[in-house]
């Protein structure tokens, strides 16, 4: 292969298949959860926009599209403008770290697939999902009304209070790997023969629940409760920029989904990997593994939100400070203690 | 940072406030400090209207007070022209009132838990409960023509007689419905989170309830036993054997007991009544031009959000001097800030909801 396509073309390639990606999945999620939610419900949902209503994002972008994009007469103009393309620049800029599957050999070329590989994967994800907060602040503080404002105060006391068992959780998956390398992690699962997921059930388990939370879904969806603050921080949005908050809320649930994948269930590897009589898994690429995988996060996002009332503000933020953050801390130090010990 | 009071206004245009109905609230972060209701978007002048109509045309006005329960308000305003006239209305008629108030209740009730479910984030159960009030609804339409606002009461009886095909109607819906209350129990009663959204919020003093005049499900939550059904028995209440559902605690979680077992009572009295269901005349005659001797009257009813009455003061025409309504979501919504002093911001939707409030029926 020439350097000119291995270089350039194929680096070109990838970054745009890692924009294309998350809006595929996000079109995918948003039609799914309709379906799946009014099936919930004894509703039969959208299916008119193509084959069962699939098409219906695209029907609800080009409405958007054509909306009018209001910006009111008190708002900071350039902080009201700036909180969308924050949010969204900083979750699709999140998936570059992400394995979406194994290394495709191409005669002595290896394609792998993913944009960046970085020692520190893991950090910068966190450290992305954090910069998105300050869209949502931006959002509430520069509409200048109360809805939004109060809106954005819960948002940034919620996903701050969630990253840090998040945080701690991650840490305790850093220290059995030994890396904060996405890809490393997985081949670490891989060369251990477990997934992570079964040894560290409590990190698991609590990076689950906080990683819904941190995507302000239900039933922690409280900074856009609708019965009570009509759409939280994106109340005065409307049209596309609108648009780019309820796009990346959507995103953001792949990504944390997507790491629940790497992180506990072996990122693209089918199960049981080094068995020999299930070698025959092999055979689905691993980037369908992957695939499979997340979609059965994504579709527990949607059961739960079918199922479960709303928490309560004070409730949510004891749950964490109380349950989540004590819980992982002792988890980090028993897996810090039998790490070192075994 | 200093906290400082903030003043916030909630509605009309607000989508869990039950219409049009204003809230001006003051809250300290996340706490209230006081509510103002702003009631009267959507008054239409309708005590005033009555002055010009018929009695005769005054019944399926009343469907538009509380919409969600049209039966109700025509039986509280027929019971109370009748008794003003002295109208006797056939046992049959009276029965089969019973049957189609309960079924209301039922209906009514059933559009109360799916949207104090929903005000709570539980969207799937207003959606199951509205499931099932469908099928009530459907009866509705079959025997009345009409789903929402039914007229399915007249001075001195019922329209229609019940046919065999109606009762089996009426029984098959009230064979589908016991499974549905078990979905919502299944959802919500035991669930974690909406206990901690409505254990021990909303809370009312047992006094303050009878003085603020708070009637219906959420006074029985607060352990008062006053069901006008048993106390003052209307359309041969005394004939049927139920219970009134009490609560302790007089919180969102007890209102919601309350109702669901007031539903099951409601099905109860619906098989009773259709089981006993007396031959006869199901309406009494009634003259075209319905003239009412000079006079005055109160007379109330236990509709599905508490007590219902009309006043009624006649000159002698056929059309009424003055007509007052005692409308219970009015003044239920009085307790309001009582109940939210000190709760949350988030609560407020909840304890709003709990009160079953209709906006046709507060600005009428």
């Amino acid at each position: 292969m020439s350097p000119f396509v291995a270089e350039l073309l194929i680096p070109v390639f990838k970054i745009l298949a890692i924009i294309v990606y998350p809006m595929v999945m996000v079109i995918v999620m948003i039609w799914l959860e309709r379906r799946v939610v009014a099936w919930i419900q004894g509703r039969i949902g959208p299916n008119r926009v193509g084959w069962q209503g699939i098409l219906q994002p695209f029907a609800d972008a080009v409405k958007l599209f054509f909306k009018e994009d209001i910006i009111q007469v008190n708002a900071d103009k350039f902080l009201f403008n700036l909180a969308p393309v924050l949010v969204m620049a900083s979750t699709l800029l999140s998936f570059c770290f992400l394995p979406l599957g194994e290394p495709i050999r191409i005669g002595t070329y290896e394609l792998k697939l993913w944009v960046a590989e970085s020692p520190v994967g893991l950090l910068l994800i966190l450290g992305l999902s954090s910069i998105s907060v300050f869209g949502v602040i931006f959002g509430g503080w520069a509409s200048n009304s109360k809805y939004p404002l109060m809106g954005a105060l819960r948002s940034v006391i919620q996903i701050l209070s969630y990253e840090i068992p998040v945080g701690l959780t991650v840490l305790s998956v850093a220290f059995v790997s030994r890396s904060m390398d996405l890809v490393e992690i997985v081949r670490r699962q891989e060369s251990s023969h477990v997934w992570y997921g079964f040894l560290l059930p409590v990190s698991f388990v609590v990076f689950w629940i906080s990683g819904i939370a941190e995507t302000n879904r239900a039933p922690f969806d409280l900074p856009e409760a609708e019965s009570e603050l009509v759409a939280g921080f994106h109340t005065e949005y409307s049209g596309f920029k609108f648009a780019f908050f309820y796009v990346a809320e959507y995103a953001h649930m792949v990504m944390i989904s997507s790491l629940l994948v790497v992180l506990f269930f072996g990122g693209w590897l089918p199960p049981f990997p080094n068995v020999k009589f299930l070698h025959f898994l092999h055979l689905l690429p691993g980037f369908i593994w992957y695939l499979i995988k997340i979609m059965f996060f994504l579709y527990c996002y949607v059961w739960i939100r079918g199922t479960f009332p709303r928490y309560r503000f004070d409730s949510l933020v004891k749950l964490v400070w109380k349950w989540l953050i004590p819980l992982s801390l002792v988890n980090l130090l028993v897996v810090a203690l039998l790490g070192s010990v075994l | 940072m200093a906290f400082e009071e903030i003043e916030l206004n909630m509605g009309p245009q607000h989508p869990s406030t039950h219409g049009v109905l204003r809230l001006k609230l003051r809250v300290d972060n996340e706490v209230v400090l006081g509510i103002e209701p702003v009631v009267g978007y959507l008054h239409r002048g309708m005590e005033k209207l009555w002055e010009s109509q018929t009695y005769h045309q005054i019944v399926p006005l009343t469907d538009r007070l509380d919409y969600i329960a049209s039966v109700s308000n025509n039986l509280a305003f027929v019971l109370a022209a009748e008794k003003l006239a002295g109208v006797e209305v056939p046992k049959r008629g009276q029965y089969i009132r019973v049957i189609l108030t309960e079924l209301q209740r039922l209906a009514s009730h059933l559009a109360w838990v799916g949207f104090m479910a929903n005000d709570i984030g539980a969207g799937t159960v207003l959606l199951y409960g509205f499931e099932a009030r469908e099928t009530i609804l459907d009866f509705f339409e079959d025997y009345a023509g009409a789903r929402l606002t039914v007229h399915a009461l007249r001075l001195g009886g019922v329209p229609y007689d019940l046919t065999p095909e109606n009762t089996a109607h009426i029984r098959a819906v009230l064979d589908g419905l016991p499974a549905v209350l078990k979905d919502i129990e299944r959802l919500l009663t035991g669930n974690r989170i909406w206990k901690q959204r409505t254990v021990g919020v909303g809370f009312i003093k047992a006094d303050d309830a009878l003085e603020y005049g708070l009637t219906g499900p959420a006074l029985r939550a607060a352990g008062v036993d006053w069901d006008i059904r048993k106390r003052h028995p209307y359309c041969s209440y005394e004939d049927f054997d139920f219970s009134v559902p009490l609560g302790r605690n007089s919180d969102l979680y007890d209102r919601y007991l309350v109702r669901l077992e007031e539903m099951r009572q409601s099905i109860s009295i619906v098989r009773q009544a259709l089981d006993r269901l007396p031959e006869g005349d199901f309406r009494a005659k009634v003259p075209r031009v319905f003239k009412v001797a000079p006079g005055e009257i109160f007379h109330s009813i236990e509709a599905p959000k508490g007590e219902l009455g009309f006043y009624i003061r006649s000159n002698g025409t056929d059309k009424p001097e003055r007509i007052k309504m005692k409308s219970p979501s009015f003044i239920n919504l009085q307790s309001l800030e009582l109940m939210c002093k000190g709760n949350l911001f988030a609560d407020v939707v909840a304890i709003l909801g709990s009160l079953d409030i209709v906006l046709g029926e507060i600005d009428k």
